[in-house]
């Protein structure tokens, strides 16, 4: 049995608020392998994004421990931990760019972080762009670019360090239909080729359909049920309500919660 | 009436004094401000580098200075700008004043402009591996520029108006030369001719900064 390429064990997230303790994440066990595409899939508040964060400790767990190819994120010191995240990439749904750089600056700011030397930066920030589809913007700041192209910078980013691991935090969501599916696609094409391990938050059961293997239905800072996602059998009202939608909205449909939303 | 000609000496050295005066507190505001700014940002809510002490130490200090009324600043100083700069009148002596009045004033307005900076360029950053000091200086800087730009313009301009309030206790400048020849001994021609030219300095400042800020924007 070969090591998984993240393992989070029991790890959980609790806030002392002045009202009592709130939990973000119940201890969650979850182990995903090497070039499997996993899918958090729940309303906002579940907990999805937290568990996401997790693994590369932009959220730390206030219980449990987190593995990445095998090392213990969760054991490293700040300069050990700022390193090993150069071999996870990560998207966003706002794209997080820098608005005072261009196209390729902002990719080479991935490279600028670990070192690496001007021309070496510029050589791969391009490589980079040309994998995106985006050589003819590498002058263009961030303001003169669709959202589509913004998101495709922002992976040209996350893809410049050729990380193990990409994790996407709703990367589609703020995009168009018509976009989404082409960001998607390419995901999908560099899980095919490259092996990338992906995780993708998402609250759009299409987006789990499309692109991961099996989709962790979250609700309330838990995982709730796991779904093959090439033979989905939901047994919970959420995911039988996320079923539901992928094929549209009826007056039928039933919500999990009731009509009170 | 004497003629514009006949105060035309004076009114040139009010000018340079008053720029001297506002001159030098921009400089310490931008040195020292700056700083103070980043540390509230830094140890702040939310902060990369959070310290509830450290903060509420910066943030307390910076409360005490800013909730001066400027006039009782400049006499409460009067000791301190004795002992810097050996006299308590004349421009070198407001600037002590006007400085200790500036650099809070200026800090808050960097804190405020950090925080502007949008949190998910942040978390970004953390990602990819960034440590503080990258994050401060490839993400945090640049991004806020235009929004520090304009805090240095707004500070530039209130400080111009504070210069003339320093006028009241023999800071010499423009506002200085209004009140005496102006006000104390009716020529209103002199004072007119002060209030021009600070709005003509002011003018200047806010054109200029506003330029800059906009030629740095990208968004």
């Amino acid at each position: 049995m070969t090591e998984p390429a993240i393992r989070l064990d029991g790890v959980a997230k609790r806030y002392e608020t002045a009202h009592g303790a709130v939990d973000a994440l119940l201890p969650t066990n979850l182990s995903i392998a090497r070039g499997e595409i996993v899918g958090l899939l729940g309303f906002s508040g579940a907990g999805k994004s937290t568990l996401l964060r997790m693994i590369n400790l932009l959220e730390r767990p206030t219980a449990g421990r987190v593995f990445v190819a095998g090392s213990e994120f969760t054991a490293l010191a700040e300069p050990e931990l700022r390193h090993a995240r150069r071999r996870i990439g990560m998207i966003f749904q706002q794209f997080n760019l820098l608005s005072h750089a261009t196209a390729r600056e902002n990719v080479e700011f991935a490279l600028r972080i670990a070192g690496t030397s001007r021309t070496e930066r510029r050589d791969r920030a391009r490589v980079a762009l040309g994998v995106v589809g985006l050589s003819d913007k590498e002058n263009a700041y961030p303001a003169q670019l669709s959202g589509g192209q913004r998101q495709r910078v922002a992976i040209a980013r996350a893809l410049v360090n050729e990380p193990d691991v990409l994790l996407s935090d709703e990367a589609t969501s703020a995009l168009d239909p018509h976009t989404s599916l082409s960001i998607l696609r390419f995901l999908k094409q560099l899980n095919q080729e490259r092996g990338m391990t992906m995780v993708v938050v998402t609250h759009d059961i299409k987006v789990a359909s499309y692109i991961c293997g099996r989709a962790l239905v979250m609700e309330k800072g838990r995982v709730i049920e796991t779904l093959d996602m090439t033979a989905p059998a939901p047994i919970s009202p959420l995911g039988r309500f996320f079923m539901e939608t992928a094929k549209g909205w009826t007056d039928a449909t039933e919500l999990p919660h009731g009509e009170g939303g | 009436m004497q003629t514009l000609l006949d105060f035309w000496p004076d009114l040139e050295k009010a000018t340079l004094e008053t720029l001297l005066m506002v001159g030098v507190t921009m400089v310490l505001a931008l040195l020292i401000g700056t700083p103070v700014g980043l540390l509230l940002y830094l140890t702040g809510p939310g902060g990369l580098r959070r310290s509830r002490l450290m903060h509420g130490l910066v943030a307390y200090a910076v409360n005490v200075l800013r909730s001066f009324p400027f006039i009782i600043l400049l006499v409460v100083l009067i000791p301190l700008t004795r002992l810097l700069v050996g006299t308590s009148i004349g421009p070198k002596a407001a600037a002590v004043s006007l400085s200790v009045a500036a650099i809070p004033f200026f800090a808050r307005l960097v804190e405020q402009s950090l925080r502007d900076v949008p949190k998910g360029v942040i978390d970004a950053a953390l990602a990819f591996g960034a440590s503080t000091r990258q994050i401060l200086w490839q993400v945090l800087i640049p991004e806020a520029m235009p929004a520090l730009l304009s805090s240095l313009t707004v500070t530039a301009v209130s400080f111009i108006a504070y210069s003339a309030v320093a006028g009241a206790i023999g800071a010499g400048g423009l506002g200085d030369l209004a009140i005496r020849y102006g006000y104390y001994r009716f020529e209103t021609g002199v004072m007119v001719w002060c209030v021009l030219l600070m709005f003509v300095l002011v003018q200047a400042v806010q054109v200029a900064g506003g330029w800059l800020a906009r030629r740095v924007d990208k968004r």
